[in-house]
This record gives structure tokens, sequence and C-alpha cells, in this order.
């Protein structure tokens, strides 16, 4: 076992050496938080609305006073044309117009379920559903004020996120999607840059075991994605307020696993690949999209085609971000992940087997 | 997959490198043909061939990283098919790649093979300090291997591989690469180890070389076709040089 621990420690000398490495390993999840956290903002501000008024009165005022009063909109009195919308549209200038009818005082004394007309810039249709929802609820909220009753009313409870915070949604799925990359892309490309090097010949010709070679090389790494594990889980606890229900020994438990079996992938493809070029390559393809579009991240697995929902299932991801969102926002227990658990495990088993054993023979030829 | 007979007792002698009808195929393709080689102990054995000739392939098996596909073969008296790791603790290895990690300081590099053979701390210090003062690279100790000349990466490489005191030295194609001045230091460095006893195995494709050795074997095609020392061979075919030799046995 003692020879472990020589490639252990060239193994973190290369990685300290490598400004590249290092740039992925500590950069890289700390910019992709923040990036989602901020920049990527999901909830609607600032929407810019254009007004017509040809109504004039003092109970179109008082409408648009509701509008200009809440946080969401910018108020353009505009007493153009309808057909000059559509080029201010065409611009960007406005995301929506509210168009008061002349009538509309006269209507509003009459019933107070006034009517009146919203165009909205659809060529962005989530930000135009929210846009949608929010004018409703102000237009809502006047009409009650004026002495509508609502008929009924439905009331979502919404559970584990009730504010419905892009936060709770992401930084789970970016943990999944950083130890990923982090473990198989990393371990491919130092094993295949080896087989590049003519090193890894080098040092399977001395009595090291091929088996005290994979430990050696897979160890640093492991050290590495833990690092980033804590790092995402401090940023997503300290700065986007997840929070955190269930068991952190559980948590750190599994996130190994899923370490694991990210790490048997990185191994699995530095079999296949002789160029570094080449593993990164395979590693980027067999993690970045699956782990983006089949895990569950971005869409649901229910809106998946039946064909790519059952590819999914080969998917590491998918399994931890069942459990990594369970015990975050469910306090879940072991018991409750144990299928997710065992679907990980079976998948490290599997790959760490044919790798190994193609690990001895791919030397040939 | 074939097993050889090799459990039937045959004469190793006191042989450094025995090999009996030793094969290697690689799917439909045979890399390497019934070789049969005795390489004495002490011996400066040259491997010559022109590139894919099936030096490389032999090599790797004698090494321990390939296994034959049929024969038999014993390096330093153990079996090729069954100890691979006892083999692997007889022998130095040294390929034309040099292979030293280029990030890593010299001192670093030697540490490293060291600590994978197994050397305890206190030999690695000592033949760190022996090996680099050697090369006289003493004070470049802290130095990136990358930044090394050639010549010197070679040399160096060549003490990693030696760090664990093998009887058996296997040298595939040392001096690729290298130019004709440190060619040759790099042979007498090779009659060195052979006056302290070491058996040394260097397959080569510069035939000027193969009157450093010993004895050499030609090989061709995956056969050995000639199998003498320099000058017998020159005497045989009648040739001034062992180029000409070749020439003549490639022709046939």
């Amino acid at each position: 076992m003692s020879r472990i621990f020589p490639i252990i420690i060239k193994e973190f000398i290369h990685i300290s050496r490598d400004f590249r490495t290092l740039i992925v390993v500590i950069v890289l999840p700390v910019v992709m938080l923040f990036l989602y956290g901020f920049a990527i903002n999901m909830e609607i501000q600032n929407i810019n609305m254009l007004v017509l008024d040809h109504s004039n009165s003092p109970e179109s005022s008082s409408l648009i006073r509701k509008f200009s009063g809440s946080d969401f909109y910018t108020v353009l009195p505009f007493d153009g044309t309808e057909a000059e919308i559509e080029t201010i549209f065409a611009n960007r200038e406005a995301d929506m117009a509210l168009i008061l009818a002349g009538d509309f005082a006269a209507e509003h004394a009459r019933s107070p379920e006034t009517t009146v007309q919203i165009l909205i810039d659809a060529s962005d249709p989530n930000a135009a559903q929210a846009i949608r929802n929010y004018t409703n609820t102000v237009i809502q909220f006047y009409n009650m004020a004026h002495g509508a009753k609502p008929s009924f009313e439905i009331t979502p409870t919404v559970w584990y996120n009730p504010s419905l915070k892009s936060a709770y949604f992401f930084v789970p799925g970016l943990a999944a999607l950083i130890l990923i990359m982090i473990s198989a892309l990393l371990t491919s490309v130092a094993i295949v840059r080896e087989k590049e090097t003519g090193t890894m010949e080098q040092i399977l010709v001395s009595p090291v075991r091929p088996v005290e070679i994979i430990i050696g090389k897979v160890v640093p790494y492991i050290i590495l994605a833990f690092l980033d594990l804590i790092i995402i889980l401090n940023i997503a606890y300290f700065v986007f307020d997840v929070p955190f229900v269930g068991s952190l020994g559980l948590l750190i438990f599994c996130s190994l696993l899923f370490i694991f079996t990210s790490l048997s992938l990185g191994l699995f493809i530095s079999t296949k690949a002789r160029a570094q070029q080449v593993a990164m390559m395979m590693a980027l393809v067999a993690t970045l999209l699956p782990t983006v579009m089949l895990s569950g991240f971005m869409f649901p697995l229910s809106s998946l085609p039946a064909p790519l929902r059952v590819l999914s299932h080969l998917v590491p991801a998918r399994y931890y971000l069942v459990i990594i969102r369970g015990i975050m926002l469910k306090g879940n227990h072991f018991l409750q992940l144990l299928p997710q658990v065992l679907a990980l495990a079976g998948m490290a088993i599997v790959l760490m087997v044919v790798s190994a054993r193609k690990f001895k023979t791919n030397l040939e030829g | 997959m074939k097993f050889a007979p090799s459990n039937q007792p045959y004469d190793t002698g006191n042989f450094a490198v025995f090999t009996k009808n030793l094969e290697k195929q690689f799917g439909s393709f045979t890399a390497v043909k019934h070789v049969n080689l005795a390489v004495e102990q002490g011996e400066i054995f040259g491997f010559l061939g022109a590139n894919g000739a099936g030096k490389t392939t032999a090599i790797r098996m004698l090494c321990g990283l390939l296994l034959p596909t049929s024969g038999s073969g014993t390096v330093a008296g153990f079996d090729v098919w069954r100890e691979s790791e006892k083999i692997k603790q007889n022998i130095g290895y040294m390929s034309q790649k040099f292979s030293l990690y280029n990030d890593l300081t010299l001192a670093e590099n030697v540490e490293f093979y060291g600590g994978v053979y197994g050397l305890n701390r206190k030999t690695i210090k000592e033949k760190r300090h022996e090996l680099l003062d050697s090369l006289g690279l003493t004070a470049s100790a802290g130095r990136l291997t990358r930044d090394m000349p050639l010549g010197y990466k070679q040399r160096l490489a060549l003490g990693c591989a030696l760090l664990h005191n093998p009887k058996i030295i296997f040298l595939d194609e040392p001096t690729a690469g290298v130019d004709p001045e440190a060619r040759r230091n790099f042979w007498e460095l090779i009659h060195e180890l052979a006056d302290k006893g070491k058996t040394v195995f260097v397959t080569t494709h510069y035939m000027d070389e193969a009157e450093y050795c010993n004895r050499v074997s030609i090989m061709y095609q995956g056969e050995i076709v000639a199998l003498g020392s320099p000058q017998s061979l020159r005497h045989e075919y009648k040739k001034a040089s062992m180029a000409d030799v070749f020439i003549k046995l490639v022709d046939k």
C-alpha cells in the first residue's frame, strides 16, 4: 500500500502546478453559482409598460397609479397610434402596452368588472407569461378595491419551496453538474495524459499493481471534488439562503458516492481514449449534456419524450438530484433514498470493474 | 487464450533472458513470431530492426507489460506467464520517451520513481544525491524537468530506471532523437553498466549502434532473421558494416 502514496503526492504536485486545473476546481463552481444566482435571474423585474390612456379620467389615472406604484412596472405614457406600438416592441423599448378605451370611466361606473386591453411582447414566452400574471393581479386588486367580488379563488400552497425561489432549484442541479464534471473530466484527462507521455508505461513496468495506480490517481480528485462540495454548500446556505432541513452526514455520504460514480465514469473514459483532447471531449459529452438535459435539472423528467426518459436512467445526476433535493429541502432520511443510493452504487461498481479489467490490457498495440 | 506449456521443464540455464517460440498476435496480425533467445548475464544484447518489426512488442512481453499469445520465456529466471510481479522487481526499463514528468523537478522525479519501487525514504534520499551528483545536476535539482536538454533527460531517465538496482535493463530505442555525441556518451554509460555485471537488452534501429553490442539479433516482420556477434554477422554475410548486413537480410 505504501506505493500508493508516491502516486498521490505526485498527482497533487501536478495539480498545484497546473493553473488550468486549479481554475476549473476553485473558480468554476463559484462563478457558476453566482452566475445562476445573480445574473440569470428568472424572476421578472423592470417591466416597461406603454400606457395609451384614451379615457383620461380620474378612474383611468387611478388604475395607472396602481402600476406605477409597484416595483415591477415602469410606466411610459404614450399617445401614438396602436400601429406604432409594434415598432416600439420591435425595438425592444417596451415589454407590454396597456390600452384604456375612451369609455373606460363610463364602463367602470356601470360595472366594476371593467375590461382593458393588454398587448405583450411574447418573443420570450416565459417572460410574457410572468408579465401576464403580474398584470392580471394588479387589475384584479384594482377591481376588488372598487367593489368587484372575486368569483372564487384558487390559493395554491407550495411545499418545500413556498416562495418558488430559483436558488432552491439551481443549487442542487449545479452541485450535481460541478461534481460530475470535475470528477470525470479531471480523472480521465490525468490518466490519458500519462498514457500520452509514456509515464503510465513506466509505472506499469514497476512492481506497483494496476489497482494501486488507479487508487493513487483517483484519491486526489476525490479530495478536490469534496472541496467543491463544501464550497457549493456554503455558498448555497450563506449567500442564497437555501434551507438545509436534512442530515449533513447523509448528504456527505451520498455525495461521496456520487463523486465515486463520476470518477468511475472518468476511469472508464480513460480506458477508451488515447489522447487528452479525446478524453476531454468524451467526458464533456458524457457529463455536461446529460446532466443538464436528462437529469431533471432543467426539464422535469416527466416532460421528456419516452426514449429520452428511458435513457435518463443511465444518467447518474438523475439519482443524485433526487438525493440532494430530498435531503436539503425535504429532510429525507436514508431509507427514503435507498433506491437512488443503490442505483449510483450499482453504476459505480459496473464502471469500476469494466475499467479495471480494461486498464491492464489497454497498453496493447 | 492458449496457454503455453510452461509446466514442462525446460533448461533456462543461467540466462538473463530466455525465450522459446515466444509469439504475440493482435487479432489476425502476428506481431512477434517464434522468437527464441538466450541472453547471457552481463551481456549487451542488441535487438535490431526497422520500426514496426515487432521489437517493442517483444520487449513488452519480456517486461511483463503484455502476456504472450503462446510460447514460453523467463526473465531473470522468472516465468513471463506467471511471475510478472517478480520480473518487474528485477528489471529496469526505459523507453524512447524518457518517461519523466515534465512538470516535476528533477529531484521530484527521482523521489517518485524511488517511491514507486518501494524504496524507503532514507534510501531514496541517498540515491537522489548520488544520481544527481553523478550527472552533475545537483545545482539543478529544483529545476523543472521540461527545462532540461534532451541528453540530460535521457540520462536521468536511465538513472531513475536503475534506482532499485535491477539485474537486467531493458532499453527501448534509448537513443532515438538524441544527437550523435549524446548517443556515443550514452553507449559508454551502457558499457559501464555491463562492466558492473548488469545485463543490457537494448533495441535500436540505428545499425551503427550494433557495433557496441556483444551480440545482436535482427528482427524483420516479427521474426528473428539473424543472431550473432556483429563481427560474425559481417563475416557471414560478407559485408563491411551492419547496415549492409541488414539491407541484405531485408532484401532477401
